[in-house]
């Protein structure tokens, strides 16, 4: 049976676009991470965008991923954007105050 | 004591895979009361953490059941309670800190507490070492 990769990796000119399908907890949060974290570091991107507009939920395993690859994104000298998060999942990132440490932008770029 | 409407009462295996299926259950049994948006993902999201906490944290070195039972009252109120039989909290005061987890992974925002108190009216935990946790959450829908 054909699954669509989850989430949607895009790469061009030093951005790794990563688009995150569906609900994100801590079920699909172990698949999710190490797709990202492989990009990352087969890419080495400058920027990681973290496209959230197909999320429509987001418990607090979601911001452990974020946080994380965040950390990686870090880690291997690239910037990281969220995009695009829907109401209830700005809901969850702005109770963390996550906008503190990671910027958001409301549309994504790609 | 006042009677509920309704209710309903659900055990489920302790494996991840289960946890979306927890907050759709729970989504669509509440949605016979007709709430906003916002109050059904406010539901959802702390259903999932707390079937989360029981399945990361409770039973982190075994395999069990969780009991997830909803009631709703003629008021619109809302409870929800779940329990597991899983290893329990030391200090239920410490582990309902923010950002307080005892994963070393370094991939647990240590924030599903703060999920739960912040998107319910009211929290209640209860839970000895070795003897499981008991969580009962309620909300007032509009």
């Amino acid at each position: 049976m054909f699954e669509k990769e989850n989430p949607e990796i895009f790469y061009e000119n030093g951005t790794l676009n990563a688009k995150i399908l569906g609900d994100i907890d801590h079920h699909c949060a172990k698949y999710v991470r190490e797709r990202i974290d492989n990009a990352i570091f087969d890419h080495k991107p400058n920027l990681v965008l973290l496209d959230l507009s197909s999320v429509d939920f987001m418990d607090s395993s979601g911001l452990g991923l974020i946080l994380g690859r965040y950390n990686t994104a870090s880690e291997m000298g690239a910037d990281f954007i969220i995009c695009s998060p829907s109401r209830g999942v700005k809901k969850v990132l702005e109770l963390a105050g996550i906008e503190r440490i990671i910027k958001i932008e409301g549309d994504s770029l790609v | 004591m006042k009677k509920h409407d309704n209710q309903l009462k659900m055990y489920l295996t302790s494996l991840s895979i289960n946890e979306s299926m927890a907050r759709s259950a729970v989504a669509a049994f509440i949605a016979q009361l007709n709430p906003t948006i916002e109050e059904i993902s406010d539901i959802k999201c702390a259903v999932s953490e707390a079937v989360t906490n029981a399945i990361v944290h409770g039973y982190k070195f075994s395999q069990g059941e969780i009991y997830i039972g909803v009631k709703y009252y003629s008021d619109r109120t809302v409870t929800i309670e779940i329990k597991d039989k899983g290893c329990g909290i030391d200090d239920v005061k410490l582990a309902m800190t923010p950002l307080f987890t005892t994963d070393t992974t370094g991939e647990r925002s240590g924030m599903g507490f703060a999920v739960m108190q912040t998107f319910m009216d009211k929290l209640e935990v209860y839970s000895k070492k070795d003897k499981g946790v008991r969580i009962l959450m309620e909300k007032k829908l509009k």
